[in-house]
């Protein structure tokens, strides 16, 4: 594991301030890049006025247009290029806008990118990341909003990372490009710009890790990824009022789940809920019930609970969205179910962590 | 098409090559039935012109990438015999540790970069392995082998666009055999559609020929690679040839019928051996002794080679396990 240095290049004109997620992803491309000349950049719309979201801000000037370029709608072609690369001494990042189009490329992805390394006895890994976007909310309907990280997650090979906050967008992003494998980076799109009011460290040198313990409790273990560490933080705030302390598992890494850490918090709390933004069906936090369960059985007081999306497609009409999807209120209440506690009065508290932090994302895409 | 530059010495190294490609490949078949090579066998007998043609004119640093049936590409660009075999017998020594079996072989000291199972797969990995080159001032390029049913894959399109798009030193080559598997071009392809024109209308240059004929294959394989090396663009060749045994397995399977006698007659009447054996008499040169001593000395080389394999050592599971991840 190759580790990451620090070395921001902060007199270069086009190097981000870092405010949020997005300018996270930015500022990891742009340390990266400048540590490796290796680390290439492209995709659909990587140089385009937005910079996918404002993601790759910068980039195209500061590198040239060698190492980062904008490409044809070619998912299959453009993955299997990557691969390519990758196998060739370079370390590519590939981006889609939404992580539905990647489907075009499952070949490439499965076939090649996951596999290579297997199949040819460790000669030669894949050091490649595709990043992709899921666009849930402001009527992305059934085929802009798919969050298929159980799928990834079940294929060898694979590294499977989604990440929360934005140092995590930082910090995870580094290490996920320094990383000898394939990862699949799983960018929530309502997280980009979300608003904080502190950024975290963006200054840690780390080997890509398993989870991050973010709140401590003695009352429900949370075990959540990407925006719904988001919800379950405020969750835990909250909840402080009703004098319940609930323990925060952001497993990022979901390929490589870090049940010890899980289990070892269920012996304290001996309660277990899990948040997906996705299908429930085969969902991540399906298989780490499955795991505690079978792990620690004897620990738990009360039958695990998931809170998960519906399991058909989420339509585009917003009265349907505002059921589909769930919120930090719909924790809330199901912590409270779990303990017997009648919560109520969210009002207030809810409007306070929404300004802070949600509600950021209103389209167009 | 110009020929002058093909030399003696060039049908000479084709000749030996084309045998060599043959006697293995007839010795894989031999002992297919023992049971020792326990995988899916896409045999190259008949198709080994235009491996041999275009591995004439590449050099190590010269990459090349394959398909299902990848034996003769991987020989002729100089694959390592023994770890081919032990690869095929599922050995640890395999060129592959024996995770991959025949259908993915590799052998990178040679710039053999990868030969892997599904249709069209490593079209776009040789154009990203074509951008490696580039991007590295590299002053070598890649060949991808496919077969005419690759270019029934959307990602042969999107590689064509990319290749063009980004002026790579990228040879495709097509080895057209008319069949996939079993079913023949008139259910797949438009019999208005050729593979040469769709090339030409992304703006890259093709040669098309006999990939039987040694002059003819070779006289267009170094026309491609010259093009290439010096002007740093993709070419495309679409070259006939013809698989003698079945799609998969050790046997002649013509008595299934789903190809007409008359084909097969044509083709076999037209061998590459037996055509460059005439090419070689008509310019001084004993075809009949040269074989022979070509075969005696190939025969040797894969008598070792499956002594090599069979002594080879299984790979375990926790071995296998071990290589998911880098």
């Amino acid at each position: 594991m190759n580790m990451h240095k620090k070395t921001q290049i902060q007199e270069s004109e086009f190097y981000p301030t870092i405010k949020n997620f997005a300018d996270g992803i930015a500022a990891a491309y742009f340390d990266a890049m400048n540590d490796d000349p290796t680390v290439l950049a492209f995709g659909l719309g990587a140089t385009d006025p937005r910079n996918i979201f404002g993601t790759m801000a910068g980039l195209e000037k500061e590198f040239g247009n060698a190492r980062v370029f904008d490409t044809p709608i070619s998912e299959n072609a453009l993955t299997g290029m990557a691969v390519g690369l990758a196998i060739s001494g370079y370390k590519p990042v590939l981006t889609h806008q939404r992580l539905d189009f990647s489907l075009l490329s499952m070949d490439q992805i499965v076939n090649s990118a996951a596999k290579w390394n297997f199949m040819f006895g460790g000669q030669q890994s894949v050091p490649l990341v595709i990043r992709m976007i899921i666009g849930q909310g402001w009527g992305q309907g059934p085929t802009h909003s798919q969050a298929l990280q159980s799928w990834f997650a079940q294929i060898p090979g694979l590294k499977v990372i989604m990440p929360a906050f934005p140092d995590d967008a930082y910090n995870l992003f580094r290490s996920s490009i320094s990383d000898p494998n394939p990862v699949i980076f799983l960018e929530h799109r309502w997280l980009h710009q979300m608003k904080w009011d502190g950024l975290g460290k963006f200054d840690e040198i780390r080997a890509l890790g398993k989870s991050n313990k973010i709140v401590s409790g003695n009352d429900v273990t949370i075990v959540s990824h990407s925006v719904g560490s988001v919800y379950a933080l405020h969750a835990a705030n909250i909840l402080k009022n009703y004098n319940i302390n609930i323990e925060v598992i952001d497993c990022f890494n979901l390929r490589d789940l870090d049940i010890p850490a899980i289990s070892k918090s269920i012996k304290k709390t001996g309660r277990l809920l899990t948040i997906d933004f996705s299908h429930q069906f085969c969902s991540i936090g399906t298989e780490v019930i499955a795991q505690i369960l079978t792990h620690n059985f004897p620990d738990l007081v009360a039958a695990p609970k998931r809170l998960a999306l519906p399991n058909f497609p989420v339509a585009t009409s917003v009265n349907i969205e505002k059921d589909f999807y769930f919120s930090t209120p719909d924790i809330c209440t199901a912590i409270g179910e779990m303990l017997g506690v009648e919560i109520s009065n969210l009002g207030s508290e809810i409007s306070d962590y929404q300004s802070k932090s949600s509600k950021n994302f209103e389209g167009p895409f | 098409m110009n020929s002058k530059s093909i030399t003696k010495d060039h049908i000479k190294k084709f000749f030996f090559n084309i045998v060599r490609i043959r006697r293995i490949e007839q010795a894989i078949a031999e002992r297919y039935h023992l049971g020792e090579m326990k995988c899916p066998m896409h045999l190259s007998v008949g198709q080994e012109g235009p491996a041999v043609g275009i591995s004439m004119f590449l050099n190590p640093a010269d990459k090349m990438l394959s398909t299902h049936r990848s034996h003769a590409h991987y020989l002729a660009k100089g694959g390592n015999l023994n770890r081919m075999i032990a690869e095929l017998f599922g050995r640890a020594s395999g060129c592959s540790a024996g995770m991959g079996g025949s259908m993915h072989l590799i052998d990178r000291s040679c710039g053999f970069e990868g030969a892997t199972a599904i249709v069209g797969n490593t079209i776009p990995i040789a154009t990203g392995v074509s951008l490696s080159q580039k991007i590295s001032n590299s002053d070598s390029f890649t060949v991808v082998c496919f077969g005419e049913g690759a270019t029934e894959e959307g990602v042969f399109y999107e590689c064509l666009n990319l290749a063009s798009v980004k002026n790579l030193p990228l040879v495709f080559l097509v080895e057209n055999n008319r069949y996939s598997v079993y079913t023949p071009l008139a259910p797949r392809q438009s019999h208005k559609r050729s593979i040469t024109k769709v090339a030409e209308a992304h703006g890259i240059k093709t040669l098309a020929g006999n990939g039987n004929q040694a002059q003819e294959v070779m006289s267009i394989c170094k026309h491609a690679t010259d093009y290439v090396r010096n002007e740093r663009k993709p070419v495309l060749l679409d070259i006939n040839t013809y698989r003698y045994l079945e799609h998969c397995g050790p046997n002649n399977d013509d008595h299934l019928n789903y190809r007409s006698s008359d084909e097969i007659k044509h083709w076999l009447s037209n061998d590459v051996i037996r055509q460059t054996e005439s090419d070689l008499f008509k310019i001084g040169i004993d075809a009949n002794q040269l074989h022979s001593s070509i075969k005696k000395d190939v025969d040797l080389e894969v008598e070792n080679a499956f002594a090599f394999a069979n002594d080879a050592c299984y790979p375990s599971i926790e071995k296998s396990a071990s290589y998911e991840y880098a």
